[in-house]
């Protein structure tokens, strides 16, 4: 058996993969619903009637769903760029912390000058927090997979340490949160009886404006170019370290604009509890979408699914809740030997 | 300042450090042996998580020890097999790969552990390793009780870095693993397998990660925890590229974090609410992060790393 490369891809092909793969992923994981002793169908029926079978339900995953457009985009600009941005998590809990900092009463802004400058500085946060790795990765070739990783665990400290000091709640019974943001500093609810905010379109408006530019400016062409081949890149003229740092900034901005966006639009205030793993999940987004945007709100709205279908499973059939977590994992795999049967065929001898 | 030197000079200290540092050093030689062989184990994470839970669980089960042990070592081959397949045959993104077997690997081991143990709210014990104090060493003063009072698994952790060593410079197969690591095409050229060494390396390197891991459990503490490792795999990647891919080096360089993360744990004691114990906690994953900035200029990565190789192709 050997791989050989297709001439070209076509169109359904691509598009097949990532269903194909998620099939197979439910597939594999069902021998995991069966190991707890539930019945497979309907133990999936449960899941998705948790995660789509309502107007709440359907909702849920949207709300869940936005985090994960944001952190999945995030992914999906850095990786086209080949900068392993690995550090979602902790640019989302920054963004977040600094949101809850602006919009917790420090800034005395009119309401409708309030959130924008909130959500901003969110996204600046992340941004910088990025530029780092970035500038070390350019500058002296430090690896960015590991500083971005480690990071995260360092912004996870750096916030428990703020939210059990300087910024910790007074009116928060001892727990270690931030106090509650101002309802001038909240983004409106799109529906009411449910938790879905507006935070929905400002991620769809992100991933519009990152298709707009990676498939029409020369800031996307750079990018891919740099992702392709960077010596090729250098030799064109591109400056690819700086290509490096600007996609680094716009995936950072991205992912501090998840956590904004969380505090101002569904919690209301920051705990260490913010996130659920969006950061991790975001980088799953971005494969199941082949780094495409259209793709990952479809990829994200996929993954929010299984998480909120899971729960309605788990409370149903007794699996326990970290079967989401095997799936979305299972996916991500099944997903990248998707992507090889696309670009290749297999060949007898 | 005399408080720093006395506590740094007591036989407890060195105890701790070397607690400290056995699934930093079993971590850093998994990997090192897959880097060296050309492919990089992000999957380190998810196989240590796995390792401390599978062995810790087997021992709960009426498993001895030892069985626990290997228990971890053939769960941590079996995902390192999935990140080989992965990256050497089918030669996918070793990033991507890395974190897929990551997510795998924790979410299964979460999984896993509920299913067992539903209703598990206080992490239940087992026996873990007891102290093993060589005879006539252990009187030694300082080393004697830190060094010669080990668990047996610290011992054989030590060894294996011995071993590991041996079988890099001193064999045939370690020859050949350097070299699908360096150039796979001159490896091929010699007749050996580039795929067979380098899926070889990923399931032995995964199999010692996960015994890190089980040190956890089975040595170091008695309990399984969820989020147990904390970035400790993470943090063993960092230690490879500090340690220049060199086994002996590696165990300084694991010892030597263990010895900042011992003083950093005093310190907190000493300084006391002085800072948010945060601060302290931080370090580590700063200290890595620094290593990795002074050691970047240096660093001489094995020249095939992360570079897949397909037969006949340029």
């Amino acid at each position: 058996m050997r791989l050989e490369p297709r001439a070209s891809v076509p169109l359904t092909l691509g598009l097949l993969a990532p269903v194909g793969a998620v099939a197979a992923a439910l597939a594999i994981c069902a021998a995991l619903v069966a190991w707890s002793g539930a019945s497979i169908p309907r133990a999936y029926a449960l899941l998705a009637e948790g995660a789509l079978g309502s107007r709440l339900a359907l909702t849920e995953t949207l709300t869940r769903a936005t985090p994960l457009i944001l952190t999945g985009l995030a992914a999906a600009v850095a990786f086209r760029a080949r900068f392993w941005n690995i550090g979602a998590e902790g640019q989302l809990y920054l963004g977040a912390l600094v949101a809850a900092w602006l919009g917790g009463g420090l800034l005395d802004l009119p309401g409708w000058t309030l959130v924008p400058t909130v959500l901003i500085a969110g996204a600046l946060a992340g941004s910088l927090l990025l530029a780092g790795p970035a500038v070390l990765k350019t500058r002296f070739g430090v690896d960015e997979v590991v500083t971005t990783l480690l990071l995260n665990f360092v912004v996870l400290l750096f916030v428990s340490m703020m939210l059990e000091g300087p910024m910790k709640d007074p009116m928060g019974m001892g727990w270690p949160q931030s106090a509650p943001v101002l309802p001038e500093a909240e983004l409106p609810r799109l529906a009411e009886r449910t938790r879905l905010h507006a935070g929905l379109i400002l991620a769809l408006l992100a991933a519009a404006a990152v298709w707009v530019m990676t498939a029409r400016t020369v800031w996307g062409y750079e990018a891919r170019a740099v992702g392709g081949n960077p010596r090729a890149a250098a030799f064109a003229g591109i400056p690819v370290a700086w290509v490096m740092v600007r996609t680094a900034l716009i995936s950072g901005a991205l992912a501090g604009l998840a956590g904004a966006v969380e505090v101002t639009g569904l919690k209301g205030y920051l705990t260490l509890d913010l996130s659920p793993g969006f950061g991790y999940g975001g980088i799953v987004v971005a494969m199941l979408a082949q780094l495409h945007p259209a793709g990952a709100v479809a990829a994200a709205v996929f993954v929010a699914g299984i998480f909120v279908g899971s729960d309605a499973m788990s409370r149903g059939v007794a699996v326990p809740t970290y079967i989401a977590d095997v799936i979305v994992a299972v996916s991500l795999i099944c997903m990248l030997v998707a992507t090889l049967l696309v670009r290749f065929r297999l060949r007898k001898g | 300042m005399a408080e720093i030197l006395e506590l740094v000079l007591s036989a407890a200290f060195w105890t701790a450090v070397l607690r400290i540092a056995m699934p930093y050093v079993l971590g850093t030689l998994g990997e090192l042996l897959c880097e060296r062989a050309g492919v990089l184990n992000l999957g380190i994470e998810g196989i240590m998580t796995l390792g401390a839970m599978a062995g810790w669980m087997a021992v709960y089960q009426g498993a001895d020890l030892w069985t626990g042990v290997a228990v971890a070592a053939l769960a941590g081959a079996a995902l390192g097999l999935l990140h080989a397949v992965l990256t050497v045959p089918l030669g996918l993104s070793q990033h991507v790969a890395g974190i897929g077997v990551t997510l795998l690997g924790t979410s299964l081991t979460y999984f896993t552990y509920r299913m067992v143990l539903p209703q598990a709210t206080t992490p239940p014990t087992i026996e873990p390793f007891r102290p093993w104090p060589i005879p006539g060493l252990s009187e030694i003063p300082v080393l004697g009780p830190s060094l010669f009072s080990q668990t047996p698994l610290a011992y054989a952790a030590l060894g294996l870095v011995a071993l590991v060593a041996y079988v890099l410079y001193r064999t045939p197969v370690g020859l050949g693993l350097r070299m699908v690591g360096e150039n796979p095409a001159a490896a091929e050229a010699q007749g050996l397998s580039v795929t067979g060494l380098r899926m070889g390396a990923v399931c032995a390197g995964s199999a010692l990660m996960a015994v890190g891991g089980a040190f956890l459990t089975l040595s170091a503490f008695n309990a399984f925890f969820f989020n147990m490792l904390n970035g400790r795999g993470w943090i063993c990647i960092a230690l490879v590229v500090f340690a220049s891919w060199r086994p002996g080096k590696a165990l300084l360089g694991a010892l030597l974090f263990a010895g900042f993360d011992a003083l950093q744990l005093r310190l907190q004691q000493i300084v006391g609410p002085a800072l948010p114990y945060q601060v302290f906690l931080m370090m580590p994953y700063l200290l890595s992060i620094l290593a990795l900035v002074v050691m970047a200029r240096r660093a001489a990565y094995p020249k095939a790393l992360m570079v897949p190789y397909r037969k006949g192709e340029r």
